[in-house]
């Protein structure tokens, strides 16, 4: 009995060794790349408000999420009178494990996926990452406080209403391909040339908003805003149990923006990857990091101390050394092999980031929506325009199939699909605006909104 | 690589919990979700056998249970809902008036 | 091998949060047990290589009942029902009616095997290989055989959907 259980983990360590050991470095390195996003933010935010953002710990703030990581984790753990010590355990653990659940189905790039090949990719990442609303839910109802509780109630109805949304805009997208396993979306859109962001560019916009919406970020924080119900269903968590759902929410972020990568902005996939006379291009990873280490070269003499002239240089020297490896792959023929995983992984991490970019930039410009308004433009406006999308990107593709077209001629009758579907999208909001102009001012707001 | 009789096994003993929960328990939610249970046993049942024959309609059938259940499970908590409205209880025992 | 350590941890998994859901003083407690029997038998699915059902069970079952049941254990929830009593009068007559029930079907499949020449079918994993997509083959036959029931579902979930909104409405 112990000989066979033996043999069988041997056995299951020599096949899944790859896997493991990606799930092992995912998870060993997620806690520091989330610290490191959250650093950018602050120093977008700065820069976006024209002052500098972190600059004391270490050179230009760099060891700022190390500090914070620290001070979370001696912090005092406080549990509040009445909650419920089982539930008040459970829920960021929930949080955490769905968020890291569903990074293993996503792939970074050809070579480098924890759950390989699964037949249901994407259904399974958007699935799991759905379980996270029970982390929400119970944190509220464990923490024994009303703040809390609406707040958790608010959260998790803003999820479940933008879930609809989201999922309709990625079978908007599925249609082109006809396969839920996430390799295959990638290579579908190498084999039709054109990413699907082109041909389905209203199913990016509402799976855009919807991914907002899903992750809490602004402008639909009102569950989470301090100034609203006090950080609403985390008030009560303290030190590494906040930590785990602030984790859990950035890693939510890097899970959509993952997503959308994958099924619209191409996945790993080069910018004109089927045009072969493009094949400059492959240059152009090389070239941005080459940039980088010279504008941090050009930089060095400026910084006022001994200690940052040294970092600057050797982030510089660390520039210089990625892009080398860059771009070994594309001129040395006996690194040919390694070209689809180095290459893939920079073009996933580089769209990946622009589409957090997008959502910081976006945090710090517009205010923030009150609940019934966001409530209302989930469930008014992106739930139908998600269903009209659908219906016309099904009517457009077979068209397109009818009249034989592939690639890039599929634009000519999905785009006319996407005109429609906008002028639908107005119509849809000048029906709205006039029933809410003829709403009653003295009615009693609804549940949610009080 | 298992005996069908596993499956079998498993599904009884879910759906004898599952009935064990709606003939004893005297909070309304418990029966709900214990009738959730009963229906999750049979969806193991269905799928096994699926699976032994190669046949897919057991996991289409498991499916439609599925749908059926979020069904029943919207408009019994609607109920629930609206009862406890009302009566401000949610224990079957003090549910005994038609009208009054 | 690996079928059977997962199918063993899966089915106790189920077997104990099911016993702990029924038994829990605490209305929340017991949804929390739910969601975990629950998760077990996707697990079982997976296990049986239904992908499909796995995924949907999860998004579902998990992800739109439980949190709908979730809401409505904190919208009815009492402090007071904490403290009254969890199990109704019939309790032991009931217990013994539901264990002749498990009895009875269990003799019956204890016999089905033990009958001469004729033991009860294994599940081969030799067929597992080469199984077809399992979404592709659900999908084939949703659509193509059973899709009256399929369009007769959509318009029970809409039903469903209109009288619970009616029901849960305040009556203003």
């Amino acid at each position: 009995m112990m000989e066979a259980l033996l043999h069988g983990t041997i056995d299951f360590l020599k096949l899944y060794w790859a896997p493991l050991l990606c799930g092992v470095a995912v998870v060993a390195v997620l806690p520091l790349i989330v610290g490191y996003i959250v650093l950018v933010e602050r120093k977008l935010m700065a820069d976006m408000q024209a002052r500098l953002g972190p600059m004391r710990v270490g050179p230009h703030g760099l060891l700022q999420p190390i500090a914070d990581a620290v001070k979370l984790l001696i912090k005092e753990d406080i549990i509040p009178d009445n909650a419920d010590k089982l539930v008040f355990w459970l829920a960021p653990v929930l949080s955490v494990g769905a968020a890291l659940l569903s990074l293993a189905g996503l792939a970074i790039g050809p070579a480098f996926q924890i759950a390989q090949d699964i037949n249901i990719g994407i259904l399974f990442v958007v699935g799991i990452s759905a379980l996270g609303i029970f982390g929400i839910v119970l944190g509220g109802w464990a923490s024994n406080s009303h703040y809390s509780l609406m707040g958790a109630l608010r959260s998790s109805a803003q999820l479940v209403s933008y879930e609809t949304a989201a999922g309709m805009a990625l079978v908007s997208a599925l249609l082109f391909t006809g396969t839920l396993n996430i390799k295959s979306i990638v290579e579908a859109q190498s084999k039709e040339g054109i990413w699907f962001v082109m041909l389905a560019p209203v199913a990016f916009f509402t799976y855009l908003v919807a991914s907002i919406a899903e992750t809490n970020r602004a402008p639909f924080d009102l569950p989470e805003a301090e100034s609203e119900l006090v950080a609403g269903y985390m008030t009560e968590f303290s030190g590494f149990r906040w930590s785990l759902y602030f984790l859990a929410e950035y890693a939510n972020m890097i899970v959509v923006a993952s997503v959308a990568t994958t099924l619209f902005l191409g996945g790993w996939l080069r910018p004109f990857a089927s045009v072969p006379w493009l094949n400059v291009l492959d240059f152009l990873p090389a070239l941005l990091t080459v940039a980088v280490a010279a504008y941090c070269i050009v930089r060095v003499p400026k910084q006022p101390t001994r200690v940052q002239q040294s970092f600057m240089m050797a982030v510089a020297g660390l520039c210089f050394v990625v892009g080398l490896a860059l771009v070994a792959p594309v001129v040395l023929p006996v690194a040919k092999p390694f070209y689809a995983g180095i290459h893939g992984g920079f073009w996933f991490i580089s769209k990946v980031s622009l589409y957090i970019y997008f959502f910081m930039w976006l945090r710090f410009t517009i205010p923030r929506y009150r609940f019934d308004q966001l409530m209302r433009l989930g469930w008014h406006f992106l739930i139908p325009l998600s269903i009209i999308n659908v219906l016309l990107v099904g009517v457009a593709l077979i068209a397109g199939s009818y009249f034989h077209l592939q690639g890039w001629g599929l634009l000519l009758v999905t785009t006319p699909a996407a005109v429609i579907t906008l002028v639908a999208a107005l119509l849809i909001l000048a029906v709205d605006k006039e029933r809410d102009a003829r709403h009653d001012p003295n009615a009693a707001s609804d549940f949610y909104a009080g | 690589m298992l005996p069908i009789g596993h499956y079998l096994f498993l599904s009884l003993a879910l759906f004898i919990i599952g009935v064990i929960g709606v003939v004893t328990r005297r909070n309304v939610i418990v029966v709900l979700m214990s009738i959730e249970l009963i229906l999750n046993a049979v969806n193991i049942n269905l799928v096994a056998f699926s699976r032994l024959y190669g046949d897919v309609a057991g996991q289409v059938f498991a499916l439609f249970i599925i749908a059926d259940a979020a069904a029943e499970a919207a408009v019994g908590l609607g109920i629930i809902i609206a009862f406890f409205r009302n009566r401000e209880t949610v224990l079957a025992d003090e549910m005994d008036l038609l009208k009054w | 091998m690996l079928d059977k350590i997962l199918f063993y941890f899966f089915a106790a998994v189920a077997v104990a949060s099911a016993v702990l859901m029924v038994t829990r003083r605490n209305v929340i407690h017991s949804a929390i047990f739910l969601i975990t029997a629950l998760l077990a038998t996707a697990g079982i699915f997976l296990q049986l290589r239904a992908e499909f059902l796995f995924i949907v069970q999860i998004i579902l079952y998990v992800g739109g009942i439980m949190v709908l049941f979730v809401f409505v254990i904190m919208l009815v929830n009492l402090d007071v029902a904490l403290q009254q009593i969890q199990f109704a009068r019939q309790k032991w007559v009931a217990l013994l009616v539901a264990l002749a029930l498990a009895g009875q079907v269990g003799l019956m499949f204890w016999s089905s095997g033990k009958m001469p020449g004729q033991g009860l079918p294994v599940l081969t994993a030799a067929v597992a290989s080469n199984l077809p997509p399992n979404s592709e083959t659900v999908a084939h036959s949703l659509f193509d055989a059973y899709l009256l029931p399929f369009e007769i579902a959509s318009v029970l979930l809409l039903v469903a959907m209109i009288g619970a909104v009616v029901m849960a409405k305040k009556r203003t």
